[in-house]
């Protein structure tokens, strides 16, 4: 038996198999092999293969994200089957008698090198396909990386980091709980796991080699630890624990339908945040009544162009028809900091966070920002849309916005293209936004108060750093003040005001922001019960 | 021997998605198609080949295609060129 502390992102506990992954990229050895056809034979089972789980990628990828951000496996499947590549891996292998891994460790090297010296941004971008390409390539070559994530037996998976390529093949269904040795409270398993109310533990030191597959393993969230091949008196106890939780559950599953109001009469809209379409399904299960933050990046990730106005129009009207006349609030891109896309051609920054990103590259490049403002215009017609701008701290940058609007609308009007004018509120993410929200609130129809950014611009702590852990307090006063401050701004003009960061999912603050006269909570969807229940349960 | 020249008007030029559906058209015939612009050439199968081109917008590609079935590939490889790049 095991036992290592960490710290649970997403509360609750799980028993079963460990399924762990291990990453592949240690240095591939050079031997010499005996026979050639062998070899090749063997390359060539792993190209089949390699072939097959991309194809797998790009079915269940045309799913969950649409065609058109799941061409890139298309084109990695083209990738490795090309004639220069594999006529290079299959020379090297019949010249110089070496195994075939190497091969393609070379051969891959040769061609990510010749795409990252090439002058055009987008080709040298083309380095990062050839290595992928390369390295899937090798883990199916040998034995110990060899785990088809599509088709697991229902696990706690155990890992350095996971990657969203990873994540993506599992079947989520099948995912009992995340440990990791890494990530932050922000990072992608962190989201994904909230969002599907998976048990998550991160930041455990626990050593992988020590670890394997298939034995048996308990995640306990209220403790943040984990157990490895625990007594039977730890499964039990972990199985009483387990069917309490569950009694919870359905506890508030009968809170489905109900309102988010307190004895007293109180309120409170409870949102879903959101990050695709196809999150969707999370918001329904868990009767989210409207939606306070659909990150529209989605559209702009793992693209190498632009979204259309129609690629984006219909996601929009989608959305909103789905949520037949609830609120549904979209953010303009917020692309820059920790989310970067190459076609953009963003130059390198010393300090992302505090660079080119959301709402400033939209007033910078105004084409780009028109296309997705006619998309929105558009949708509005369609149901009860609201638009929110991220990053603001100034009064000019919403008159600029509102000028931009106005242009839209003429061009529109012009057209003759049929659109309705939205909401139209701003994210309070910056102390000077905050200071200023008074003047703000005179221009605007609502606050929501990204707690994540103000937390970090705030106690100047970055928050991908896991070393600054002790010193990041979410619960620091300045911002619960600042939050006080913004919610009292906007009530003057008469405006509304919410929480879309983490902390509108604290259930140690629900009481506290409902107080304080917060009109909407906006979290995961795994979240939104619980806080209706602790809303119900408020005087 | 069959020819044709077409100017790029694809913003990113010959970029990956494009590249493979050649290189999958190409492969359905067994005349040789070849690629050249600017003093380089790649055979239309081999997409690292011809994505390494780096053609961009407004370059003007020639293609020439050589073999049995050189007519009906020429005819579909423009039709191509013209619906995707």
């Amino acid at each position: 038996m095991s036992q290592f502390k960490g710290k649970a992102v997403y509360k609750g506990t799980a028993i079963g198999k460990v399924l762990v992954l291990k990453k592949s990229d240690s240095v591939v050895k050079r031997y010499r092999i005996e026979s050639v056809d062998d070899e090749l034979q063997r390359l060539k089972s792993a190209v089949d293969r390699t072939l097959k789980q991309l194809q797998k990628l790009y079915d269940k990828a045309v799913i969950e994200v649409g065609e058109a951000s799941a061409a890139i496996f298309e084109v990695h499947q083209m990738m490795v089957e090309d004639d220069d590549y594999q006529d290079a891996i299959h020379n090297m292998i019949a010249n110089e008698q070496v195994n075939a891994e190497f091969a393609v460790a070379v051969t891959g090297d040769n061609f990510a090198n010749m795409f990252a010296n090439m002058s055009d941004d987008y080709m040298r971008a083309r380095s990062a396909d050839v290595k992928d390409i390369s390295n899937r390539l090798i883990k199916n070559l040998s034995d110990d990386g060899d785990v088809d994530l599509s088709e697991m037996e229902p696990s706690i998976i155990v890992a350095d980091d996971l990657t969203p390529s990873e994540t993506v093949q599992m079947d989520k269904t099948k995912i009992l709980a995340f440990v990791t040795v890494h990530g932050s409270a922000n990072s992608h398993t962190a989201i994904l796991a909230r969002m599907m109310n998976i048990p998550a533990l991160i930041s455990v030191p626990m050593n992988l080699d020590e670890l394997h597959t298939g034995m048996t393993a308990i995640v306990n969230g209220k403790e943040d630890s984990v157990i490895f091949e625990p007594t039977d008196d730890e499964i039990a106890k972990a199985e009483a624990q387990l069917k309490a939780e569950k009694e919870q559950e359905a506890l508030l599953a009968a809170l489905k339908g109900k309102e988010s109001v307190t004895k007293s009469g109180k309120k409170v809209h409870v949102f879903a945040n959101i990050g695709s379409v196809g999150d969707l399904g999370y918001v329904m299960e868990n009767d989210a009544e409207g939606i306070g933050l659909f990150r529209s990046e989605f559209l702009y990730l793992g693209k190498d162009r632009l979204p259309t106005e129609e690629e984006q129009f219909s996601a929009y009207k989608q959305v909103v028809q789905m949520m037949a006349g609830k609120k549904v609030v979209i953010r303009t891109m917020d692309i820059g900091a920790d989310k970067k896309v190459d076609y953009l051609g963003l130059d390198e920054e010393e300090n992302p966070a505090l660079g080119f990103r959301a709402i400033r590259i939209c007033l910078e490049r105004p084409e780009l920002f028109k296309t997705q403002l006619r998309a929105l215009l558009r949708a509005a017609k369609y149901g009860n849309l609201s638009i929110m701008y991220p990053m603001i701290t100034s009064v000019e940058e919403v008159m600029d916005i509102k000028a931009i609007v106005e242009e839209v609308k003429k061009e529109l009007d012009a057209e003759g293209i049929p659109y309705a004018v939205p909401e139209q509120g701003v994210m309070i993410e910056t102390p000077a936004a905050v200071m200023i929200s008074d003047e703000l609130a005179k221009i605007v129809d609502f606050f929501s108060v990204g707690t994540n950014d103000l937390t970090q611009y705030t106690l100047a702590i970055d928050r991908q750093n896991e070393n600054l852990n002790r010193f990041y307090n979410p619960h620091h006063k300045a911002i619960l003040m600042m939050i006080k401050m913004v919610t009292d701004n906007a009530h003057k003009y008469g405006k509304w005001a919410g929480i879309c960061g983490e902390l509108g999912a604290d259930l140690t603050l629900t009481e506290e922001f409902v107080r304080m006269g917060v009109d909407e909570l906006s979290m995961s969807p795994s979240m939104i019960l619980k806080v209706r229940n602790i809303i119900r349960n408020m005087d | 021997m069959k020819t044709f020249k077409y100017v790029i008007t694809d913003e990113v030029g010959i970029h990956a998605r494009p590249a493979g559906i050649l290189a999958k058209e190409a492969k359905k015939y067994t005349s040789k198609v070849t690629l050249s612009c600017h003093g380089a050439e790649a055979e239309a199968t081999k997409l690292l080949a011809v994505m390494s081109m780096a053609v961009k917008k407004g370059e003007e590609v020639t293609v020439t295609i050589e073999g049995a079935d050189e007519a009906a590939a020429c005819a579909e490889i423009e039709k191509f060129f013209k619906e995707n790049l």
